[in-house]
């Protein structure tokens, strides 16, 4: 049983920076808890595998420790440190059948044979290879061989923990939700530490159990996925999760009302005065946004977008672009559309930070 | 200008790659080729841009015959999937190659780049390298020269599939906008039905080198008429199963008795198929009225608001989408809900099976 420690981690390529800005991967302080799925989520650029890189062992961390257990490894390479990859592109041998793919990390650790063939036999189970066991990799699919990888990542119970790499890139549409389903069923019999690097929300937030979600070399909110959803606490967090992403309109707050454009609104809670000069916002899902036949602020249609599931309505409030969802009933849209935001799930950003309110 | 397929065929070692596509695009209009890979959306855009030429059937610009015009000659762009620039220009070169092969006047290029630049946000980098380029500023570039040529004909193979998530939300929803100021036939390649139904347009649903229907592309997700069309254009998977028809009773493959689909009263008994997609299922208490499926889960995906149960159902593992976040323990026995209403019926050749008006049947 191992939990991960990054202890003040951070990277630059350049020695000690002067200020943040200067860091690839800005200083962090977190523990990855042995048994759960953790996913890393952001675009590109954000530093998401270079931590990944300083968990594995390609990157030597420029400040603070990394620790496996109570084990510092921070300076240690790959191969001690006891993980196991999947990469984007599946990494397996084309001459071996899938049983010997399977094996290989197994026999590379001396393992008895009958305890390499349940093992084997095990993880060919979840993720049905079964009867594909004794075919040479060589001419299987892309799908197939990356299944085969995943399994490969898999198949060790002893390591610290499975770190995988963007490793659906290569799959279609309705193989994924198969895979998906797989690997996390797969996480649940295994008791493993996993870490999944990504920049497709979905992805991350079916595959795990907490989000990290990093921008710009810093990890801006660690939460599981409904507390993303529900209270990101960074703009950029709003932003990046859902789809489209959350609102945000310049405010000024007073108490439990926001002034938005001339209009004014309900919160949720209560809050303290905010400082002058500063970049106040109010954050509301498109979700929270409702087009109404009642009373609500007055907003002017741009265009509809039908989702098949959903329908959008992109509207602008007073010049402001808004996101609305409309109800199923509401079969025609004029020019000007009742909007219903809903006060509970609005919430209020400083410098793109939520600020708590006190509940009313 | 009007583009037109008929009857395309492309046959490779005597299969048939491309079986028999009668497709027609308007000027201006947006239209998505949606289907898995393999499905032949590559292949047919090759065929339109006269990249390969059709073993079989015509292309048709403005009803004459282009079969035989090689690429040069005709008026194309295309934009792949893994963006192709030039390493050794800069981006303002790599806009402007086009133009230069065409030989236009250098104050023309000059200001056509510009513009391109501009539309795609690119005017800040025009004097870099490729490789000093993000991969959504790298795309962009492929794309402003596939906007700078004015191309009639502009085909974007999945143009956006190796670009992160939320790059690929704001450039979905420019590209269209962008090209279709052009007026030019835009055609435009995808494996997910959540991008087509953003795109809006038309859409072509293929399966092994066939088109399964093509229409507006709400139509075609809220109607389609064949089985194919409708797998294709559901994520999650569209969840099946297989019934028999008693004069709209239904009953499972093993012989349960399901209850009533009404798009199956009028028809002929005997064995169909019924497709529905994770958003008409519930998980609940049987109710009045809904098919009921007992099942076990064996997983359970939140994506935020939402949930997805993966729940077997003894034929099959069903995905059902509930609104807001539960925590379905694997094992655990559920009911699932379907509403028959938003059940799609098949026949036993994959054409789907609506209910008959009244006077259809009299007739």
């Amino acid at each position: 049983m191992t939990s991960i420690t990054l202890d003040h981690i951070a990277h630059s390529y350049m020695g000690k920076p002067k200020d943040d800005s200067g860091y690839q991967l800005k200083p962090l302080n977190h523990v990855w808890e042995h048994g759960l799925a953790y996913a890393l989520l952001g675009p590109s650029g954000c530093g998401k595998t270079t931590l990944l890189n300083v968990i594995s062992g390609l990157v030597i961390p420029s400040e603070g420790r990394l620790l496996f257990g109570e084990r510092d490894v921070t300076r240690l390479p790959t191969e001690q440190r006891n993980i196991a990859q999947v990469f984007q592109f599946p990494v397996i041998y084309d001459t071996m059948t899938v049983a010997e793919n399977l094996a290989f990390p197994l026999k590379n650790r001396r393992q008895p044979r009958l305890v390499i063939e349940k093992r084997v036999a095990e993880i060919a189970d979840m993720l049905d290879l079964t009867a594909d066991l004794n075919r040479r990799a060589r001419g299987l699919t892309a799908d197939a061989k990356q299944k085969i990888s995943l399994g490969r990542g898999l198949v060790r119970s002893d390591v610290s923990a499975v770190l995988f790499d963007e490793p659906l890139t290569v799959i279609d549409p309705a193989l994924k939700w198969e895979l998906r389903s797989k690997l996390k069923r797969v996480h649940r019999a295994l008791d493993l530490l996993m870490i999944y690097v990504t920049h497709d929300q979905i992805e991350a937030l079916t595959f795990a159990d907490k989000v990290v979600v990093m921008n710009d070399g810093r990890a801006v909110q660690i939460g599981t996925p409904a507390e993303l959803f529900y209270q990101p606490e960074h703009t950029f967090v709003g932003y990046f999760i859902g789809s489209p992403g959350m609102n945000f309109l310049p405010a000024e707050v007073r108490g439990a009302r926001a002034h938005v454009a001339g209009f004014e609104m309900a919160l949720g809670a209560t809050y303290a005065d905010m400082p002058k000069g500063r970049n106040i916002q109010v954050g509301v899902r498109p979700e929270f946004v409702a087009g109404t036949r009642g009373a609500g602020l007055p907003a002017q249609v741009r265009r509809v977008s039908d989702l098949g599931r959903k329908r959008l309505a992109y509207v602008s409030l007073a010049g402001h672009p808004l996101v609305a969802t409309l109800p199923h009933d509401m079969e025609s849209v004029g020019e000007t559309l009742n909007i219903a935001i809903d006060a509970a799930n609005t919430h209020v950003y400083l410098d793109d930070v939520r600020v708590a309110g006190r509940a009313p | 200008m009007t583009f037109a397929l008929d009857h395309i065929g492309l046959s490779v070692g005597g299969t048939n790659v491309i079986d028999d596509v009668c497709l027609t695009f308007e000027a201006g209009s947006l239209n998505v080729l949606l289907g898995p890979t393999l499905a032949g959306k590559t292949t047919i855009m090759r065929l339109m841009a006269g990249l390969d030429r059709p073993t079989s059937g015509r292309l048709l610009l403005d009803g004459r015959d282009v079969t035989g015009v090689p690429v040069r000659e005709r008026s194309v762009a295309m934009v792949y999937q893994q963006f192709i620039n030039y390493p050794s220009l800069s981006v303002f070169e790599n806009i402007a190659s086009p133009l230069r092969v065409a030989g236009l006047p250098s104050a023309e290029i000059e200001s056509r780049v510009r513009e391109a630049a501009r539309v795609l946000r690119l005017e800040n980098l025009l004097q870099r390298l490729p490789s000093q380029l993000s991969g959504g500023q790298q795309q962009r570039t492929a794309i402003a020269r596939a906007l700078v040529k004015r191309a009639g004909l502009v085909l974007l193979d999945e143009p956006l599939a190796n670009l992160d998530y939320k790059l690929r939300e704001e450039l979905r929803e420019e590209l269209p906008r962008i090209f279709s100021a052009t007026g030019a036939v835009l055609v435009y390649a995808t494996t997910e039905p959540s991008e087509a139904l953003l795109l809006g347009g038309a859409t072509a649903t293929l399966s092994e080198g066939r088109v399964t229907q093509f229409g507006p592309t709400s139509a075609v997700y809220r109607d389609p008429a064949r089985i194919e069309a409708a797998r294709v254009f559901s994520d999650p998977p569209l969840n099946e199963l297989a019934v028999v028809n008693q004069g709209g009773a239904v009953k499972s493959a093993d012989g349960r008795a399901l209850g009533r689909v009404a798009a199956l009263a009028s028809r002929p008994d005997g064995a169909y198929r019924l497709g529905f997609r994770a958003d008409a299922a519930s998980i609940g208490p049987p109710s009045p009225g809904a098919l009921s499926f007992e099942g076990v889960v064996s997983v359970t995906e939140l994506s935020g608001s939402e949930s997805f149960v993966h729940a077997d159902v003894g034929f099959g593992v069903w995905v059902c989408l509930v609104e807001g976040v539960h925590e379905w323990a694997p094992g655990q026995t559920v009911n699932v809900n379907v509403d028959p209403a938003r059940m799609f019926a098949f026949d036993g050749q994959g054409d789907r099976v609506r209910a008959r008006s009244p006077a259809e049947v009299a007739a």
